[in-house]
């Protein structure tokens, strides 16, 4: 559940989702679920020349397995704080 | 006990080289991952590897195309293999 955790931490801000269709949207984040389902709000597709029947979207829902990249805004993360918690995500059976 | 995913443990916050589909690579600062390989990685280079056939000489031309990304989240589905650098 790390990155659902994760994800929550990152609603309110903006985001660019590269799906696997090379579709690229930004939009600000507005909620993620355990499947890492998302919804975007204020979308804006990067290419709207190539894909010009998603220039009219405002606000839309991505399943989540239709994405390959989140591009994340560096100033947002705690890379420390990520690092712990993988570490005790993934820490070995006993 | 010892299990493959117990490797890449260690290789949170060092520099690992992805191979993902789509002849996609990425190299970053392995930052978190889970156990479907989602991953953060930081600092990262991803190289599109795409061929295109010439015309006239039929010959394969390879063409790589690079980009920096500050922080990447990647989805574990499309991932192939991943290795230290």
């Amino acid at each position: 559940m790390i990155f659902l955790s994760f994800f929550k931490t990152l609603v309110g801000k903006e985001i660019a989702v590269e799906l696997k269709n090379d579709v690229v949207m930004t939009g600000t984040l507005h909620s993620v679920d355990q499947y890492l389902n998302i919804k975007l709000l204020n979308v804006k597709v990067v290419n709207p020349d190539k894909y010009p029947q998603l220039v009219a979207l405002q606000n839309c829902f991505v399943r989540g397995s239709v994405v390959r990249y989140i591009q994340i805004p560096p100033e947002h993360v705690d890379t420390e704080l990520l690092q712990d918690a993988a570490r005790k995500e993934n820490a070995p059976a006993k | 006990m010892e299990e493959p995913l117990d490797l890449i443990r260690l290789s949170i916050d060092e520099r690992v080289y992805v191979k993902c589909r789509g002849d996609r690579e990425l190299r970053g600062r392995l930052h978190a991952y889970d156990q479907h390989l989602n991953m953060i990685l930081g600092e990262v280079e991803e190289t599109v590897t795409s061929t295109e056939i010439d015309d006239e000489t039929d010959e394969e031309i390879v063409r790589k195309q690079t980009r920096q990304v500050g922080m990447l989240f990647v989805r574990g589905d499309i991932v192939v293999l991943l290795g230290d650098i």
